[in-house]
């Protein structure tokens, strides 16, 4: 089937927003080339549990789209159009099954030589997209904030490497109280500055109890989840003829039910909740590496929901043991932990999470600050801090952010 | 073709970085293809040279090797491998970056295009199957040390005039090991790792028979040495690396080709795990060519090629996410390099012509006296 082809009816199993939005604009769906419609379908199938800003920049896009000529429609979409596709992928049920067609779409570009210049395509309509459609500056500048090094009681080598030319280096942090402190100051923009899935408090352990107006996700409070997840994953790797790619498959389309997740209490919130299970299903490690679960989660919470504040705490995760042994679900003893690696894993994360905050609105405003938990040294970037500095100042981290923000 | 052309801008430039690193810190020359000296060609005649190719481990950023900051993670190859080499800082890969389709792609010398985790034989004829049918060589000239068992039929491919019967004779280690410690694999685990490019997905190992045969006949190894040893290593590279010096000690392939695997570890996203197999695999890489160097059937007469299949994804792509993986496809995840070393090769010089992934196989050939005519590469003449 084409997109030319599309009909209202063929949309009804999708949920009713995500099917409100598709049935509104399908005169523009409709014009759209094979290999482009899919990809967005894949985003909105799931509209109905997406974050505010995932839900504004599609309807921001598609109202863009809506405005086009037919002539203009064709000029911007011709590098897509030029794209050759395969029978198989135009006979396959790509309304149905949107996620799927884009794999074999991936599979089919790489092997046709034609990834390079799908990546170019893609790029030139997502930089049209954002000159047409600038995106909206955040009301407060962006504040992020991880902590990396829990358990460390010394470390030698340099830290925050990557970052150092971009901000101040503090050598004489005074750590007392110092995670309240920076959980206080997310609550506290919480409260000032109430958005929904605006602020939010990722730990790579245990978290500690926040205010309910914090978007809290928590490698502990998903073991439940990933210990189901693993026995699914186990049952399916057993299975005769099952493959790496179907195994992806099968995870992208585990639902929060199928993981036996709830949160119990009045606590229910199925966006979230589907943000934690694709953190697990469609992240590479984060089931088995506490460390990568908090940096996977951390770039999918800041590109997915475009937060105003972010905390990212990095526990310890477990030594590396052969992949088998990680994915069993049935470990007998706790297992061991590796302290040093897992905080080279979080100074680089941090870095990431920089990076990725940057690629948000508003980033000459973005505050960032990183610190080594229990520990003198933190790293703070703002508009004001300047680059390449070390502070000799004796500060607590209530000051230090006095001072980036 | 305005992507194409900054394509191949954007390869240049890491080409020059890498050039000017590795010329303030190992003090290369530039070379040029048209300045050989005399003794170049003052090497043993092609039935007694031998090569040595070794796949530099799952690929490794510029940023974490040959960058200032990297250079720490690779002592061996700044300051003993590199000054003894010529280096090539812009090998492009313009394949599939998947690593047992790339690695079939860099023994075949076209670029395949099958499904990268399905257990089926390279289509093109390998290099081995060109050394072998073209100079008549016996199955136990040629040699592949594999990481994993994805890469078992990396040996030989399924063309009708090459394919069964001409194609390398393939080692996998790990299936060693798993057969001769089948009632005591707990204290191995360690050495069995698999499979990072999908770190969710590890099937199981089996050994059989067979390579327990292989085990004692081949490399002279009793069970009870081999899984004594195994519990000195501490991953499956070093695995590898101790059976492919086996190997050479034992049967001495004119044609060893070792995939080293370790820095694939990137895929499971833990930082420090990738700088440890970097670490590890820098090691190697050095351990093996001592090798190559008091073998005697491989002194003097050894040309050691190292290469990664691909790189991996830049931090500035928002597409990937960094060293985790290879799957955009951008300039930093196609462009590598090769390192090559032994008699007649030029010492510390680097070249900073683009040359291509497929250009190794018609290089091997014009080292060793095949013609891999059905390969879409040249040979690189700056090693002949």
């Amino acid at each position: 089937m084409l997109p030319s082809d599309l009909k209202p009816e063929k949309f009804d199993g999708y949920p009713p927003e995500a099917r409100k939005i598709v049935v509104n604009y399908l005169a523009v769906l409709r014009q759209l080339p094979l290999s482009f419609v899919p990809g967005l379908l894949r985003e909105l199938v799931n509209y109905d549990f997406k974050f505010p800003a995932e839900r504004k920049s599609h309807d921001r896009e598609l109202e863009y789209l809506s405005t086009l000529s037919a002539g203009q429609m064709k000029e911007c979409f011709h590098g897509f159009a030029d794209i050759s596709l395969s029978k198989q992928l135009e006979d396959f049920d790509w309304v149905r099954s949107p996620a799927q067609f884009v794999e074999r779409l991936s599979a089919h570009l790489w092997s046709t030589h034609q990834l390079d210049n799908f990546r170019k395509v893609s790029n030139d309509y997502a930089d049209r997209l954002r000159t047409a459609v600038p995106p909206e500056p955040p009301p407060i500048p962006r504040l992020g904030m991880s902590v990396i090094g829990q358990g460390v009681s010394s470390y030698s080598d340099p830290l925050f490497r990557k970052l150092r030319a971009h901000g101040a280096y503090y050598a004489h942090i005074n750590p007392d109280n110092g995670f309240q402190d920076l959980l206080d100051a997310v609550t506290v923009r919480a409260k000032a500055h109430p958005t929904p899935y605006g602020h939010w408090y990722i730990d790579g352990g245990e978290s500690i109890a926040c205010d309910a107006a914090l978007a809290c996700v928590s490698y502990k409070a998903l073991e439940p989840t990933r210990t189901v997840l693993l026995r699914k994953m186990q049952e399916e790797i057993d299975r005769p003829g099952m493959g790496p790619e179907a195994l992806r498959t099968t995870m992208a389309q585990m639902r929060p039910a199928d993981l036996g997740m709830d949160r119990g209490g009045g606590l229910h919130d199925e966006i979230l909740e589907r943000f934690e299970v694709s953190v697990l299903t469609e992240g590479s490690g984060t089931q088995i590496f506490s460390t990568v679960f908090a940096q996977w989660a951390a770039r999918e919470a800041l590109r997915r929901a475009q937060p105003l504040t972010l905390l990212v705490r990095f526990a310890p995760r477990q030594r590396q043991r052969p992949m088998n042994e990680m994915l069993s679900a049935e470990a007998k003893v706790p297992p061991e932990l590796d302290f040093v690696g897992s905080l080279i894993d979080g100074d680089f994360a941090a870095y990431y999470n920089w990076l990725n905050q940057q690629r948000l609105p508003g980033a000459e405003k973005s505050c960032f600050l990183v610190w080594f938990e229990g520990h003198n040294q933190a790293l703070a970037i703002g508009p004001s801090t300047p680059r390449g500095s070390e502070s000799a100042s004796v500060a607590d981290l209530r000051q230090v952010l006095a001072w980036t923000l | 073709m305005p992507n194409v052309s900054h394509a191949r801008e954007l390869s240049q430039r890491i080409a020059r970085t890498r050039r000017d690193f590795l010329r303030d810190a190992a003090g290369l020359a530039l070379g040029s293809a048209f300045c050989r000296p005399a003794w170049a060609k003052a090497v043993a005649s092609p039935s007694k040279r031998k090569v040595v190719v070794i796949t530099f481990g799952g690929g490794a950023r510029d940023q974490e090797t040959f960058m200032i900051e990297g250079q720490e993670n690779i002592p061996h190859l700044m300051s003993e491998l590199i000054p003894q080499s010529s280096f090539f800082t812009q090998v492009i890969n313009r394949g599939i970056l998947g690593h047992y389709v790339a690695t079939a792609s860099l023994a075949t010398g076209v670029y395949e295009t099958f499904n990268n985790f399905a257990a089926v034989s390279p289509e093109s004829p390998t290099a081995f199957e060109y050394f072998r049918k073209d100079l008549k060589r016996p199955s136990s000239d040629a040699w592949v040390v594999a990481p994993s068992n994805g890469f078992n039929r990396i040996g030989e491919s399924s063309h009708r005039s090459y394919g069964p019967g001409f194609g390398a004779r393939v080692i996998l280690p790990k299936r060693l090991l798993s057969a001769a410690t089948s009632t005591s694999s707990h204290d191995y685990q360690h050495l069995l790792r698999d499979n990072y490019e999908t770190p969710y997905f590890t099937p199981e190992l089996e050994g059989n028979e067979f390579e327990l045969q292989q085990l004692e006949m081949i490399l002279k190894l009793s069970v009870d040495d081999f899984k004594s040893h195994a519990q000195t290593l501490s991953s499956p590279d070093e695995l590898s690396v101790y059976i492919a010096r086996q190997l050479m000690r034992h049967v001495a392939p004119s044609l060893l080709w070792i995939t080293l695997h370790d820095i694939d570890v990137a895929h499971a996203g833990a930082y420090s795990l990738y700088i440890e197999g970097i670490r590890r695999t820098d090691r190697l890489c050095s351990e093996l060519w001592k090798a190559i160097q008091t073998e005697p059937e491989y002194a003097g007469n050894t040309t050691l090629f190292i290469l990664p299949d691909f790189g991996r994804d830049s931090d500035e792509d928002a597409g990937g996410n960094g060293f985790q993986h290879h799957r955009t496809g951008d300039t930093l995840s196609r462009t590598t390099w090769m390192l090559a070393a032994g008699p007649g090769v030029r010492q510390g010089v680097v070249f900073d012509r683009a040359v291509d992934s497929t250009d190794l196989v018609p290089t091997l050939g014009a080292v060793l006296g095949f013609h891999a005519s059905l390969s879409q590469g040249k040979p690189v003449q700056e090693v002949l």
